[in-house]
Formats: structure tokens, sequence, C-alpha cells
């Protein structure tokens, strides 16, 4: 039985999805005006398309330069974690001991540990060491995103059956072979959730770089514009523009990638 | 692969020696300090549990755990009634199904700290037009107290998380037989017959999750409170979260801001666990 188009709901629908981008619009519109065309009214189109405040906030953001430092920090973090965390979750789910369990036990369990936990301390030990650089971020963020990345591939790898590294085995391969050329291809599915859920946070973390980058010139996105922001704060027309900017990387991204990232996230957070 | 094998261990250590220094370290380290007079620098004396009474005393710290709690139950609620809205919205026979889920998902990918910026633009200066536009007072003057800072963490809060919260909903309705929702239509079931008899109670299980995401991501709301009122009007929408950093790296206050971590820790840790154990427990009974 087929049922019928249904026209409130897909109304209702559109609706809600224009509320939802109702602050993206408020946004760029306003990022257009001028100082002054803004105080008459927030809500209009702009009179003309001005994109002097794009050129101040391209400058000011150092824009280049900050979108070139999340991206080295992203994809770094990133590669690491999926390269360490499914080595981790393999050793751990092909070697059934009461060691395995307990590590597994300690990987989970640190789940539940908020970020503000172990935020003191961290940064001061980790400044005593000099470590308070892009490598200690990186480092930083392999520990703290290991935890639901081994999670995950343990889940994928219990349906890998043992008998594929048996034969491999057999035909003389070591482990670390047999990992990177039997197993790692095989969790290609599961490697993109966890690439994606570790690049949605660490593409936006501001409080560790916050903490952890105080250099000029090394800052990632966030980290520069609230800087910029803080500068900007009397002045919408120049801050909007610096917004939009921040957030085009992400949309663009976000255009190639939405089917991946949406089974990903849903992957992610069901499991 | 045998436990003492040289091939378990390589495969471990990066992992192991990364979550032993940045997380396992520092928390044996915030315990300790936590029961001292530690500066940062140095420790001269072990308190016992001075910084723990103290807190316990504190005004702003039970005030910033207080607004948390509150802010914590009101939104997981909304969340949670918006997500599974949309949800049976995108799931259902409707054509733009698949962009929909686009639009709603997309706050989730922008960070925190942006998104309380752009808010802050529209409750201050885009309620406060329209406000004047209608002659109602109530949308002006935004974010300047506690009350409309409250219901503006919310408002951001509701909208980022709703579309994350939906997608968890999509995965469980579209595992939803479809034979049960057309023989109850036979029967003869209204809308809203079928949501209660059928629909509902296969989706509980998204619940547990959804609570359980929506819980940790409010109690440890950081970036959105910063960007949004920072704590304003005089600290009155501080959040744990930020009243911890503001102890720490403001005040440097570091055993106490120590303690208080501990305590935020026993805090988030505990509600997890309960709340997994509560809901799986009501789960089986279905």
């Amino acid at each position: 039985m087929r049922r019928k188009h249904n026209w409130p709901l897909e109304i209702t629908g559109i609706v809600l999805a224009l509320i939802w981008l109702s602050p993206f619009y408020i946004m760029i519109v306003n990022s257009l005006k001028t100082k002054k065309e803004m105080f008459t009214n927030v809500l209009s189109l702009p009179e003309a398309f001005n994109f002097d405040n794009y050129v101040e906030a391209y400058e000011q953001l150092d824009f280049l330069k900050t979108l070139f430092n999340s991206v080295l920090i992203t994809v770094v973090s990133v590669g690491l974690i999926i390269i360490f965390s499914s080595m981790a979750a393999y050793a751990l789910s092909r070697n059934k001991s009461k060691m395995s369990t307990f590590l597994f036990f300690i990987f989970v369990a640190a789940m539940l540990i908020p970020f503000q936990s172990v935020m003191i301390p961290l940064i001061t030990v980790f400044g005593k060491f000099e470590m308070l650089n892009r490598a200690g971020l990186i480092f930083m963020y392999i520990g703290f995103g290991c935890s639901l990345s081994i999670f995950l591939y343990h889940g994928t790898l219990k349906s890998i059956s043992q008998s594929l590294d048996e034969a491999a085995t057999i035909d003389g391969a070591n482990k670390w072979q047999i990992f990177w050329h039997i197993i790692f291809p095989m969790l290609k599915p599961i490697s993109i959730t966890v690439g994606i859920l570790n690049t949605i946070w660490i593409w936006n973390d501001y409080l560790l770089p916050s903490l952890v980058i105080n250099q000029e010139g090394m800052q990632t996105l966030p980290l520069k514009m609230f800087f910029f922001f803080g500068e900007y704060t009397k002045q919408w027309h120049l801050a909007l523009a610096g917004l939009t900017l921040a957030i085009i990387p992400v949309i663009i991204g976000y255009f190639f990638a939405q089917k991946q990232i949406i089974k990903g996230v849903a992957e992610g957070a069901v499991k | 692969m045998r436990t003492r094998s040289f091939s378990y261990w390589l495969f471990l250590t990066p992992v192991l020696v990364s979550l032993f220094l940045v997380v396992l370290v520092p928390l044996a380290l915030g315990v300790f300090y936590s029961f001292t007079d530690w500066n940062g620098i140095q420790t001269t004396a072990f308190v016992g549990f001075q910084n723990y009474i103290g807190i316990f005393q504190e005004k702003e710290f039970m005030d910033a755990l207080w607004f948390t709690v509150k802010f914590s139950i009101v939104s997981i609620i909304l969340i949670n009634v918006i997500g599974l809205v949309l949800a049976l919205i995108v799931t259902s026979k409707i054509k733009s199904n698949n962009i929909l889920r686009t639009i709603f998902f997309m706050p989730n990918l922008i960070g925190g700290l942006i998104l309380g910026f752009i808010w802050q633009f529209i409750f201050t200066k885009a309620f406060d037009a329209v406000g004047v536009a209608l002659g109602y007072e109530g949308l002006q003057g935004w974010l300047s107290t506690t009350n409309t800072g409250f219901w503006g963490l919310v408002i951001l809060m509701s909208w980022q998380m709703a579309g994350y919260i939906m997608i968890i909903y999509i995965s469980y309705l579209e595992g939803v037989p479809e034979e049960l929702t057309e023989a109850a239509e036979i029967d003869g079931a209204s809308y809203f017959q079928k949501l209660r008899a059928i629909i509902f109670p296969l989706v509980a299980p998204a619940f547990t999750v959804s609570m359980f995401l929506t819980l940790s991501n409010t109690f440890k709301l950081y970036d959105q409170n910063l960007s949004l009122t920072a704590g304003g009007p005089y600290n009155s929408t501080q959040m744990v979260a930020m009243e911890i950093f503001q102890t720490a790296f403001k005040e440097s206050d570091m055993a106490y801001a120590s303690a208080k971590a501990v305590i935020f820790f026993l805090i988030v840790a505990s509600i997890s666990l309960t709340q997994v154990y509560i809901n799986k427990k009501r789960e089986v009974e279905l």
C-alpha cells in the first residue's frame, strides 16, 4: 500500500528548515553591510553587496595561515588516531587475556572523564617539559581521541573472522604484515567513521588549543576567532564577516561529504 | 597474539603512552593536589578535605552547579522532543527529506565557540530590532539578565543539538518494521495511535543513547557558554566547566580548582553511569 504524499508535513519541514537556517541568513546579510547600515536595519538585505568587511576580516584573521594551522593539526591528529587506535583495537580483540579485558576497560572508562578534570595538571606538567606546542597538542588529541576510536574499532574487529589471520600466518606473514595488508583495508568503513567523528571535534576544539598553543602565527581557526572577536566586539560588521569566513571551509566539506558525515555520526552514536 | 609477545605491546604502546600521560596521570595528580595547597608550582602542605569543605560553602560554585543542573534538565527535554519531531518529519514520505536532514544537522559541524558568537549577535541585535519593530519589550535586552541568558543558552543548544539527536532517532525509526505500521493503518489506527502504540516503544532505546549524549554535552558545556554570555551578567550564567577554568587560570587557585575538578568528575561519572543503568533496566521491561 503506497501512502499518499504528506503535504502538511512537507510544509512543516520546510518552515522548520528555514527557521534553522535563519541564523546563517542574519549572519551573512549583516556581514555585507556597513556599520552604519546595520544600525538602521538588521533584518533586511544589504543595500549594496559590500565585500570590504571580508577583505578586512581576511587580513585580520591571517586567514590562509590560520586555515593551514587548523588543517595541519586536524589531519595529523586524526591520521595518527586512526593508525594507533586501529592497531590497539586489533591487539586487544585478537588476544583474549585478562590483560586485554583490563586495558579495554581502562580505555572505555576514560570516556567518563571530563576534560576539566585533567586540564589543570595536564597543562602544568606539559608546561614543565616545554611541550605546550603543536607536537604536544597532537599528542594530547591522541590521548583524548583514542577511547571512542578503540571502542568503535573493537566492535568491528570482533566480526572479522580470525581464520584470515591464521591463513596469513601459515603463509608466513607476521602480525605487522597481517594487520596492514589484510585487516586494516577491511576496516575502511569504520576508519571513515572514526575519522569523521574525530575531525568534527578536533577541528572545532577551542579550549585545548587555547591552553596549549600560545605562539602567534600558530593559532587554529577557533582560537584566532576568539581573539579576533575580542578585538572587534563593537564592530559587528567585521566580526560577522570573520565568522562567515571561518564557517565556509566547513560548509564546503559538508557539501562534498554529507552522506558519509551523517552516516558516520549515526554509527558513532548508536554503537 | 600472546599477551607476552613483542607485537602485542608494540601495537598498544602509542595509545597507552598517550592515554597514560594525557588522561590518567593528570587525573591522579589532580586528585592528589586537591588535598594540598598546591599553587601550580609547589606544594607546602597537606590540607586534607579543607578545599572540599570550602567548595560546598562557596556560593559561586554552588550557583554554577545549580545553573548547570537546571540548564541540563531543560535542554535534555527540549532537545529530545525537537529531535524526535524532526526525525518523524524527515522519515515520513516527503520529497525534501534528504535536504532537510542536511540542514537540521548542519550546526553540529560548526564549533560551539563560533555558534555562540553568531547567536550573541542574534539575541542582542536581531532580537532587539524585531522587538523594537513590534513594540514588544520581551525581545529587547537579551543576554543582559540571568533569565534571558539562561534561555539564550537553551535556544542555542537546542538549535545545535536537535539535529544530532534527530540522526539517532532516525536510525531507530528506520528499524521499525513497515508491516507493523501498515497493519495498524489497515486496522484504522490514527497517526497518534500508531505513534503511541508502535513507534514510541520501538524507539525507546534511542532515548537512552540520546539522553546520555545530551546530558554529557550540556553538563560539560564550555565553548558556547564562553562565547554567548561569557558567564555574565555578574557570573550568573556561569556553568561548572567555566567556573573551574576561572578558578584555575584567572584566580590561579590551583589546589582549590583541582578539588572542584575532582567533584566535577565524580558528578559526571556518576550521573552517566546511573542514567545508563536506569535506562537499560527500563528498556528490558518494555
